[in-house]
């Protein structure tokens, strides 16, 4: 894992990647205190276009946008995080146990998660949200249940290709209790690819969050939000594009910073355990015999 | 792909009891012969008991997912009967509604009901426009329809050919700028891509296309072609990069094979390598690709229809959510869901009726995971 931290640093698109997020992030943590003006006050003239103390213009009732953007990041931002690691801590859970159980409970709970994943999963949130309400708690525990399948299969995989190694068997032989020999022995050795599905389940939550605020399902609208900020000015587009603009681009940046890094992550975790075909070993092979023979000659 | 895919003897009669004597245990042997028998004269496929299984669990799944949808629709703050009434209403009306809706009965009485009533297509009506629920579906659902129809005709084969392609310039220059691009249409969220298609086609740099699909709805939409192709290009732009990914990662891990290795030293040509021996084999990702585009297309065919007001299906939950139209609502979701279990169902028969190994095996093994793992190699829905 530390030598794909490192090569994560080399790769220039996960470079790419973390400038864009990490841009985004700043903005969205210290926003708040930057913002020239309250992000609720009603400052200029509706759909008032850039000018004299407006960077970026008014919005739909007056708002300075710039001060809207500065305040709107935070709920996305946080939402996101929380939403996918409680989905990867329930999920690892309950896939690491149904990799250790039983056949017929392991049976059940794939049932389940085949159940679950044939469900849409933009529209059981928007189904829990819309009847249960828009408290930001909630929204974060139903996205995290739309993820949670998709962790458990994953735990589960991995964990069956582990429990089933000698070094497992070995500790139980030597009368581990069993809380041992998953934390020790076999969550280590699941850990990776369950932090690069992390990363995958994080850029799902920012297209996902930001879509349902955008829907008007998420913060409830005098709150300054990304999402919300769109969908409130975009009967204006003609007349003012930066107040759509300005959010759009943010979220266009913070989703695919995200990926990027996501993306380069899974690849040097893809690395490791790669099977690679006749071809390429053949390649690899070729390699090594040039450059045996290069050392020789020099 | 003669020798690989010519229909094969069915070879259930050199088959080993053990294939099928755990699940008959005592005087098995009879009626596996039996059975056997009856097989073998009626030339049925070995497949068939599996496929039996398959549909069982499919309606399984349908039955729970209808109990979840009505679970949440019932756990609601707010009381159908008052919704309809308005904030005014007499607790006496209230009741006499509440009796009437059937909502004093207890909820698993409740839930059988209306089951029972939606398996007819009956759904209720809608509590908005009092027109019945099942008729708003229907009505919806042709436009939707459409639009998808026009988005996978477009789709699956630009992804499949595009795939294809980059798998055999794997690495060059091409193939990594396509992906590249790729992770960036990957990346943005369907509002955004659809914000950004108004943007440039319709307001600012281009305006040739309309942001607002007004469709006339005594026409298909089919005819109506200038305001499919903003919505379409969106939902195109969102799957086609998913597609085009999982075909590219397919192709590349049949390339890698023995057998074409095997074939290649053979001396048969590359063309014919790639379509013959390498593009079959390459198809069942494929087939479970496009089965979990499906989803993506109803969660993103959502947004994409509310941003360009589109009167499809999506739009229409949109709107019944916000009414809190419970009966449109449990129509819209349960039609959705059942129509996901449908395609994954048609997906798993097209992948065993493709894949001779599964093909001839009395107890296809077709993993429960195969479609999780897909979706993780493609980068998820």
């Amino acid at each position: 894992m530390s030598s794909g931290l490192s090569n994560l640093r080399r790769d220039p698109q996960a470079r790419l990647g973390l400038v864009l997020a990490g841009i985004v992030v700043l903005i969205a943590l210290l926003g708040p205190r930057l913002a020239p003006q309250s992000p609720l006050a009603l400052v200029g003239a509706t759909y008032g276009l850039p000018g004299d103390g407006a960077l970026l213009g008014y919005d739909y009732l007056g708002r300075d946008v710039w001060s809207r953007l500065l305040a709107g990041g935070r709920s996305v931002l946080w939402m996101s995080f929380a939403a996918s690691a409680i989905a990867l801590a329930a999920g690892a859970i309950i896939g690491i146990s149904a990799g250790l159980s039983r056949r017929r409970v392991d049976h059940v709970v794939v049932w389940l998660t085949d159940v679950l994943l044939a469900f849409p999963d933009l529209i059981l949130v928007l189904l829990v949200v819309s009847m249960l309400g828009r408290a930001p708690w909630l929204i974060v525990l139903t996205v995290s249940v739309s993820f949670v399948p998709g962790v458990i299969r994953l735990a589960r995989g991995v964990t069956l290709g582990v429990a089933s190694q000698e070094y497992i068997e070995a500790a139980r032989l030597m009368g581990y209790p069993w809380w041992r020999v998953v934390l020790l022995e076999i969550l280590p050795n699941i850990a990776t690819p369950l932090l690069v599905h992390l990363g995958i389940m994080l850029t799902w939550a920012i297209g996902m969050l930001s879509g349902l605020s955008f829907l008007g399902y998420g913060v409830a609208p005098p709150a300054a939000d990304w999402g919300l900020m769109i969908n409130e000015n975009r009967a204006g587009l003609m007349i003012q594009p930066w107040a759509v603009l300005a959010p759009v681009a943010m979220i266009a940046c913070f989703a695919l910073g995200s990926n990027l890094i996501a993306e380069s992550v899974a690849r040097a975790g893809a690395r490791i355990p790669s099977r690679r075909g006749a071809k390429s070993r053949a390649r690899t092979q070729m390699r090594g015999i040039k450059r045996r023979e290069q050392e020789g000659r020099s | 792909m003669a020798t690989i895919y010519s229909p094969q003897p069915q070879p259930t009669a050199d088959r080993p009891e053990a294939e099928q004597g755990g699940s008959t245990e005592a005087g098995g042997d009879a009626r596996v012969k039996a059975k056997r028998a009856v097989r073998e004269r009626l030339a049925l496929p070995a497949w068939l008991p599996w496929l039996g299984g398959r549909v069982l669990s499919g309606i399984a799944t349908a039955v729970v997912i209808s109990v979840l949808v009505f679970a949440a629709t019932q756990a609601l703050p707010s009381d159908p009967a008052r919704v309809i009434l308005g904030p005014d209403a007499s607790e006496d009306s209230i009741h006499t509604l509440q009796r009437q809706l059937g909502l004093d009965q207890p909820i698993p009485l409740q839930y059988v009901r209306r089951a029972g009533r939606a398996a007819l297509g009956e759904f209720g009506d809608s509590l908005d426009s009092s027109v019945p629920a099942g008729k708003i579906v229907a009505d919806r659902f042709g436009n939707s329809a459409a639009l998808m129809a026009v988005v996978l005709v477009l789709a699956v084969p630009l992804a499949f050919l595009g795939g294809v392609a980059l798998a055999i310039r794997r690495d060059s220059r091409f193939d990594r700028w396509t992906m590249n691009a790729i992770i960036l249409f990957k990346a943005l969220p369907a509002f955004v891509l659809a914000i950004g298609l108004i943007l440039l086609f319709s307001t600012t740099v281009f305006p040739i296309l309309p942001a607002v699909s007004l469709l006339d709805p005594e026409i298909s939409p089919l005819l109506q072609p200038i305001y499919l192709v903003l919505p379409a290009l969106t939902l195109i732009l969102i799957v086609a990069p998913f597609l085009l990914r999982l075909v590219r990662s397919a192709m590349i891990e049949t390339l890698e094979a023995e057998y074409v290795a095997a074939a290649r030293l053979r001396g048969i040509p590359e063309w014919r390598i790639i379509w013959t021996h390498a593009v079959p084999n390459a198809l069942v990702p494929v087939i479970q690709g496009i089965a979990l585009t499906s989803r993506l297309l109803l969660g993103g065919g959502l947004i994409v229809e509310v941003v360009f007001s589109y009167p499809g299906i999506g739009n229409a939950l949109n709107s019944a959510i916000e009414m809190r139209d419970v009966p449109v609502i449990q129509a819209i979701t349960l039609t959705m869901a059942v129509g996901v279990v449908g395609i994954n169902l048609l997906a798993d028969v097209a992948t065993v009726l493709v894949t001779p190994k599964l093909r001839t095996s009395a107890r296809p093994r077709l993993r429960a995971g195969t479609r999780a793992k897909l979706k993780l190699k493609a980068g998820g829905v």
